[in-house]
C-alpha cells in the first residue's frame, strides 16, 4: 500500500466515528478498529521490502520554493514505529470500546484517537523535516484534546493545559533547530541530511540546532527537567495514557533522536547533554515512581524513568547502546502498554487506583493479576522476560560509559536506578495483588469481559516470546538498529542471548532484584522518609511561571492595548506617515519623467464637488443621514471619475455597489441614534485633524510622486491586452481578466464575499434569539412612521420596473465579456431591482413572492464558479482554465459560447445572493421592531389617524 | 489632472482618518468608507491616468489603458460592500446588545482607559 494512504487513513477515518456513533457504540467502535487495521495491514504489505532492507520512498513537491515537499520514506527504524503505533493501536481501540462508559462520547473520543494516531504515523514516516514538524505539532494538538477528554475534570484540563504548553514549546525550540539544520545542509529532506554528518557537526551552528532539537525531544519523552507533565497527563482515560505513554507521544522525542542519530550523535556535547539527561531521568523516576500511591502515577514515572533509561542508552553514541534502545523501545512499548491497560481494569472495577486501597486482588482478578504479574517482572527485569535482555544491554553498555573522566558514576548510578525501578515493579504486584483480601474496597472487583483483558493479555505473547527465545526478533531488531546508526559505526553483536556469562553487568542485575526486595520489606520507614522530606512540586512552579508570565504579559499590554479603538487607529496613522516619511527621506528617489496632463473645466467641476462634499462630511458628520447623503455625493463622483479615466467597469460597479451601501446604512440608521453628541474636546479635535492632515498630506504625496513616473519593473497588463481576444475569448480586458487570467482570484472574492453575508445572517440570528430580542419587539420608533406604509405610485412604479431591471441586467451580464459589464454589475444591477420590491411593497410581500432562499443562491454561486473550474480537469487542464468557440445557429449572427460565461454565470448569483442576503437580514431587524407586516402590500397604517396619545411619544410623531 | 487625483485622495484620506478617529460607529463606518474610496482610487491610479482609451480592443486602435488595475479594484469595491456591510452589522449588534455606540471600551476599573475625553 502507498505510503500516502498509510499516512492519510487515520486522518480520513477520524471523519468516521463522530458519524457511526449514531449507528451505535459497536459500529463506532468497529469502524475506528478496521481504518486502524486497514493501515496497518497497508504497512505490513512494505515489510518485504524494509526486509529487504530497501528504504520504500514516495512524495511530491508541495512548496518547492520552501523546499517543502510531502516527501515520505520508510525505512527499518519508521517500519518499527509505525507498526508500535499501529500495533497496539488496535489493542487501544478494542480495549477502550468497554472501558468508555456510556456518559463518554465515544465517537469524539475515537476521532481523537485517529487523529493523533495519524499524525503519529506521519512523524515516522516523514522524509522531509518540514512535514514532520507539521505532524510533530499535531501530536502536541491531538494529545491536548485526548488529555483533557474529560472536560469536567479540572485535573483533565490542568494536565492537558501543561502537556500543551511543555511540548508545544519544546515543539517551537525544535522548529527552530530543524530550520538551523537545514540551512547548513541546504536541503530539508532527511535523506539528504542524514549523509551530511561531517558538515553538520563542523558548522559552528551544529550546537544551537542541537540544544533546540534536544529541548524539542526531551519535551516531548519528558526527559529531566521537562518530565514533570507527563504524571499530570494521566489525568486522561486510561486507555489515552496507554498509548500516548507506552508506545506514542513520549517516544516521538526518542525516535527524533534516534532518527537524527547519525548526523548529531557521536560529538562530546551530544553525549554529555543527552547521557546525563537520560541518566537523571532514569533514576529520578524510579525514586519518585516508588513512592507514588497512585498506580497510574506510578506507571507515569516509571515510564518518565524509562525514557531516560532509552535516552541514555542513544546518548551514549555507540552502535551497541542503539541497538540497546531499539530493543528496549520494543520491549518497553509491549509491557509497559499492558501495564497501564491492567491499572485501568483495576481502576474500572475497584473504582479506585490508589494502591494504599488495594491488596488481595489476586484472588479476586486472577486474570489480571496473571497479566500484570507477567508485565510488572519483565519490567523488574527478570529472565525470560523480555524487559530483562534490554535492561542488561543496558548495564552492559553502562559499564563501558565514562562520565565526567569517572569510570565508576554511570554504572553506578544505572545500578541504583534499577534497584528502585525492582522495587516499585515488585511493590506494584506485592501491594496491589497479594496480601489478604479487603472488606473495604470502593467495589467488590471481579475480572472484567474478556473483550478487555484480552489487549494486554495479547501483549504478554511478545513479553514471553522474546524473553525466552530473543533469537525470533534479533535479526529484525539489528535491522532497525542498523537504519538508527546509518554508516556511522558498525553494528559487530551477532546475537541476542540470555546468557552472557559471569560479566559485570548480571552482577548489576542481582543487586536489582536484591536491593528491590530490600527496598520493598523497608517500605513503611522509607516512606516515612520520603513524606517527610522536602521536596520541590513541579506542577507548583510550573504554574508560578505561566501566572508570572502572564503577570508580565499583563504588564506590557495593559498600557498599550486598553481599548481605546480610536488610539489605535491614532498610533497607527502616525506610524505609518513616520514610516513613510523614513522610506521618502533614505531612500533613492527617481526623476518625474511624465508629464501632467491638461486639466479640463469638467474635471475640476467634478473635483470641486468631491472635495466638497469630503470637506462638509467632517464638519456635519454630526448629523447622521446628512452625512449619508454626502457621503453619496463622493460615491458618484468616485464614479464619475473612473468613467473620465476610461474605467467603465469600475463606474458601474462604483455606482451601484454606492445604492446599496446608501441603502444599507439607511437600514442601519433606523435603529442607531440619528445625531452623533459631542463628546471630545477640543485639544481633542485639534489633534485628530493634525493626524488626518498629515495622513492627507502623505497620500496625496505618494499618489502624486508615481502619477508623475513610470512603474519600476514592465506591467504584465501587455500580456493581458495581447492575449485577452486571442485567448480569452473577449475584448473587454478587465472582465477576461476577472473571468479568466486571474479567475482564481473572483474564486476567491466570491466566495468572502459569501462568506460575509453569512455572517450577517449569523449576527442576526444571535440578536433575534438572543437577549436584544425583547428589545428589538418592545423597541418604539423615535420618528414617525409614514402614514402610508406602501405608497402606491412607489409600489406600481417598482413592479412595472422589475421586467426591465431584470432585462437590463441580462443584458449587462450578456455583454459583459465584450463589452463593460459582466456579472459583478449584473449581479449588483438586479440585487437592486430586488431590493426596490422590499422597499415599495414591504418585507412580508417580498418575501412571500422569494422562491429560493439566499443562502442557497449564494451557495449555487459558489458551485457554479468551482465546477466550471473543476471541469477543466476532465480535459486534463489546470482548474479554471477557460475554452470558448463561435456557433452560429440561422438566422441569428455568429455568436460566441464561453465556459467564462458560466463562471460569470457564478460570480452573478453569488453577488445576488450575497447582497440580498446582506440588506435582508437588516430588515429583519427592523421588521420585528415595530407592527407585524402585512401580506397586502399597498395599506395604510390606522394608527395615524388615531387620536394621540399624550403617553405616547411615538403618536406625537416625535415633538 | 494628476494633482486632481491625487489631491482628492489626500482630502479622502484625510476626512476619511478624521472620521475614523471619532468616538461614535457611525462617523467611524463612514470614515471606512471615505477610506475604501482613497484606496480604491490609489490602487486605479497605479495604472497611470489615461483619457478616453478604456481596456475594450477594438481593431485598429493601439493605446488601452492599463486594465489589470481595473480589474483588482473592481473586485475590491465589492468586497468593500462585504466589509461595509459586516463592521456595520457589528456596530448595530453592539449598539442593540448594550444601547451604547461608542467604539472604545468603557473603562475598566482601575481606570485604566485614558482616551475617555
Amino acid at each position: 500500500m502507498s505510503l500516502f494512504l498509510i499516512v492519510a487513513l487515520p486522518f480520513l477515518g477520524a471523519l468516521l466515528p463522530g458519524v457511526m456513533i449514531s449507528a451505535g457504540r459497536q459500529t463506532c467502535s468497529g469502524v475506528t478498529f478496521m481504518v486502524t487495521l486497514a493501515a496497518f495491514i497497508g504497512l505490513l504489505t512494505n515489510l518485504p521490502a524494509v526486509l529487504a532492507g530497501e528504504v520504500v520512498t514516495t512524495g511530491f513537491e508541495w512548496i518547492p520554493l520552501l523546499g517543502l515537499n510531502v516527501t515520505l520514506m520508510l525505512d527499518g527504524l519508521g517500519f518499527f514505529f509505525a507498526m508500535l503505533i499501529l500495533g497496539i493501536g488496535l489493542l487501544i481501540i478494542a480495549y477502550a470500546r468497554l472501558y468508555l462508559s456510556r456518559e463518554d462520547n465515544m465517537g469524539e473520543f475515537f476521532t481523537y484517537l485517529l487523529l493523533f494516531q495519524g499524525a503519529m504515523v506521519g512523524i515516522v514516516l516523514s522524509d522531509n523535516i518540514l512535514l514532520l514538524l507539521i505532524f510533530w505539532e499535531l501530536t502536541s494538538l491531538s494529545s491536548f484534546l485526548l488529555i483533557g477528554y474529560w472536560k469536567h475534570l479540572p485535573e483533565g484540563r490542568q494536565g492537558a493545559r501543561m502537556a500543551l504548553a511543555v511540548t508545544g514549546m519544546g515543539g517551537l525550540a525544535m522548529i527552530g533547530g530543524m530550520l538551523i539544520l537545514g540551512q547548513i545542509v541546504g536541503s530539508y529532506d532527511l535523506s539528504v541530511i542524514l549523509q551530511n554528518r561531517e558538515l553538520i557537526q563542523a558548522d559552528p551552528l551544529y550546537v544551537p540546532a542541537l540544544i533546540l532539537i534536544l529541548l524539542g525531544c526531551f519535551t516531548k519523552s519528558a526527559q529531566f527537567p521537562f518530565h514533570f507533565w507527563l504524571p499530570h497527563a494521566m489525568a486522561a482515560p486510561t486507555p489515552v495514557s496507554a498509548y500516548l505513554h507506552s508506545a506514542t507521544m513520549v517516544k516521538a522525542g526518542i525516535f527524533l533522536m534516534a532518527r537524527m542519530w547519525p548526523v548529531l550523535s557521536g560529538t562530546p556535547e551530544w553525549f554529555v547533554i543527552v547521557t546525563t539527561a537520560g541518566l537523571i531521568t532514569m533514576v529520578l523516576g524510579a525514586i519518585i515512581a516508588l513512592f507514588k500511591h497512585d498506580l497510574k502515577a506510578l506507571l507515569a514515572f516509571s515510564t518518565v524513568s524509562h525514557l531516560g533509561l532509552i535516552t541514555m542508552l542513544l546518548g551514549t553514541g555507540t552502535a551497541f547502546g542503539a541497538m540497546a534502545a531499539v530493543f528496549h523501545i520494543l520491549n518497553h512499548a509491549t509491557f509497559k502498554a499492558a501495564l497501564f491497560m491492567s491499572a485501568g481494569i483495576i481502576d474500572h472495577e475497584a473504582h479506585t487506583r490508589d494502591i494504599r486501597r488495594l491488596g488481595g486482588l489476586r484472588t479476586l482478578m486472577p486474570i489480571t493479576f496473571v497479566i500484570a504479574t507477567l508485565a510488572s517482572l519483565s519490567m523488574a527485569g527478570i529472565p525470560f522476560f523480555n524487559g530483562f535482555l534490554s535492561k542488561e544491554m543496558m548495564l552492559e553498555e553502562a559499564t563501558h560509559t565514562v562520565l565526567f573522566g569517572t569510570w565508576w558514576l554511570v554504572p553506578a548510578l544505572a545500578t541504583f536506578g534499577s534497584v528502585f525501578s525492582a522495587a516499585y515493579c515488585f511493590r506494584l504486584i506485592g501491594h496491589t495483588f497479594l496480601g489478604p483480601v479487603r472488606d473495604d474496597y470502593p467495589h467488590k472487583p471481579h475480572d472484567p469481559p474478556a473483550g478487555m483483558w484480552l489487549p494486554p493479555a495479547l501483549l504478554m505473547i511478545p513479553v514471553i516470546v522474546i524473553g525466552v527465545a530473543p533469537f525470533l526478533v534479533q535479526d529484525f531488531v539489528f535491522l532497525v538498529a542498523k537504519s538508527v546508526i546509518g554508516g556511522v559505526e558498525k553494528l559487530d553483536v551477532k546475537y541476542i542471548k540470555i546468557w552472557h556469562g559471569l560479566v559485570p553487568a548480571l552482577f548489576m542485575s542481582i543487586i536489582a532484584v536484591i536491593g528491590g526486595l530490600i527496598l520493598l520489606a523497608l517500605f513503611k520507614p522509607l516512606l516515612r522518609a520520603w513524606d517527610t522530606a522536602p521536596r520541590p512540586e513541579a506542577k507548583e512552579i510550573f504554574e508560578g511561571l505561566i501566572a508570572a508570565v502572564v503577570r508580565l504579559a499583563r504588564a506590557v499590554i495593559a498600557p498599550l492595548h486598553d481599548g481605546a479603538f480610536t488610539r489605535y487607529g491614532a498610533i497607527m496613522a502616525v506610524t505609518v506617515v513616520a514610516a513613510a516619511l523614513h522610506a521618502y527621506s533614505t531612500g533613492t528617489i527617481g526623476e518625474a519623467v511624465r508629464a501632467m496632463q491638461p486639466v479640463t473645466e469638467v474635471a475640476v467641476a467634478g473635483w470641486a464637488m468631491l472635495v466638497a462634499a469630503a470637506l462638509a462630511m467632517v464638519f456635519l458628520h454630526r448629523n447622521r443621514l446628512l452625512s449619508l447623503i454626502l457621503i453619496g455625493i463622493v460615491g458618484l463622483m468616485v464614479s464619475v471619475g473612473f468613467i473620465f479615466f476610461s474605467a467603465p467597469d469600475l463606474a458601474m460597479t462604483q455606482i451601484t455597489v454606492e445604492v446599496v451601501t446608501i441603502i444599507l446604512m439607511l437600514l442601519a440608521l433606523n435603529f442607531l441614534p440619528n445625531r452623533t453628541p459631542i463628546e471630545s474636546t477640543v485639544l481633542r479635535r485639534t489633534r485628530d485633524g493634525a493626524i488626518a492632515v498629515a495622513g492627507g498630506l502623505a497620500t496625496t504625496a505618494l499618489a502624486m510622486h508615481y502619477l508623475l513616473r513610470e512603474s519600476v519593473a514592465q506591467p504584465i497588463s501587455e500580456f493581458h491586452l495581447a492575449n485577452s481576444y486571442k485567448g480569452g475569448g473577449g475584448t473587454n480586458v478587465v472582465n477576461v481578466i476577472l473571468v479568466d487570467f486571474r479567475g482564481f482570484d473572483t474564486f476567491g472574492e466570491i466566495i468572502v464575499l459569501g462568506i460575509a453575508a453569512l455572517l450577517i445572517y449569523a449576527l442576526t440570528e444571535t440578536l433575534l434569539n438572543g437577549p436584544t430580542r425583547a428589545r428589538l419587539l418592545n423597541r418604539k420608533p423615535d420618528q414617525p412612521r409614514a402614514g402610508d406604509m406602501h405608497p402606491t405610485m412607489m409600489v406600481v412604479l417598482t413592479r412595472v420596473l422589475m421586467p426591465v431591471v431584470m432585462m437590463v441586467g441580462f443584458y449587462i451580464f450578456l455583454r459583459g465579456h465584450n463589452e463593460p459589464g459582466g456579472g459583478f454589475i449584473a449581479g449588483l444591477v438586479v440585487s437592486i431591482g430586488v431590493v426596490m420590491q422590499y422597499m415599495a411593497s414591504g418585507f412580508g410581500w417580498a418575501s412571500a413572492r422569494l422562491r429560493y432562499p439566499y443562502h442557497g443562491i449564494i451557495g449555487a454561486g459558489v458551485l457554479i464558479a468551482g465546477l466550471t473550474g473543476i471541469g477543466s480537469w476532465f480535459v486534463g487542464k489546470p482548474f479554471l482554465t477557460s475554452d470558448f468557440t463561435y456557433v452560429r445557429i440561422p438566422p441569428f449572427q455568429e455568436f460566441e459560447l464561453a465556459t467564462a460565461a458560466l463562471f460569470d454565470l457564478g460570480v452573478f448569483l453569488a453577488v445576488v445572493g450575497a447582497v440580498m442576503l446582506s440588506l435582508e437580514s437588516f430588515s429583519r431587524l427592523a421588521r420585528r421592531a415595530h407592527v407585524p407586516d402585512t401580506e397586502h402590500a399597498m395599506d395604510i397604517d390606522p394608527s395615524r389617524d388615531d387620536p394621540p396619545d399624550p403617553k405616547d411619544p411615538v403618536a406625537q410623531g416625535g415633538q | 489632472m494628476e494633482f486632481l487625483v491625487a489631491s482628492a485622495i489626500g482630502i479622502m484620506t484625510a476626512a476619511g482618518l478624521y472620521l475614523v478617529l471619532r468616538l461614535r460607529t457611525f462617523p467611524v463606518i463612514l470614515g471606512m468608507s471615505l477610506l475604501t474610496y482613497a484606496v480604491n482610487v490609489f490602487l486605479f491610479a497605479s495604472g497611470r491616468l489615461t483619457i478616453g482609451a478604456p481596456p475594450i480592443l477594438v481593431k485598429g486602435v493601439e493605446t488601452y489603458t492599463d486594465p489589470l488595475p481595473q480589474a483588482l479594484v473592481l473586485t475590491a469595491i465589492v468586497i468593500s460592500f462585504g466589509m461595509t456591510a459586516v463592521i456595520v452589522m457589528i456596530a448595530l449588534g453592539a449598539y442593540l446588545g448594550a444601547d451604547d455606540d461608542h467604539v472604545d471600551d468603557p473603562k475598566d476599573d482601575d481606570g485604566q482607559k485614558e482616551d475617555a475625553a
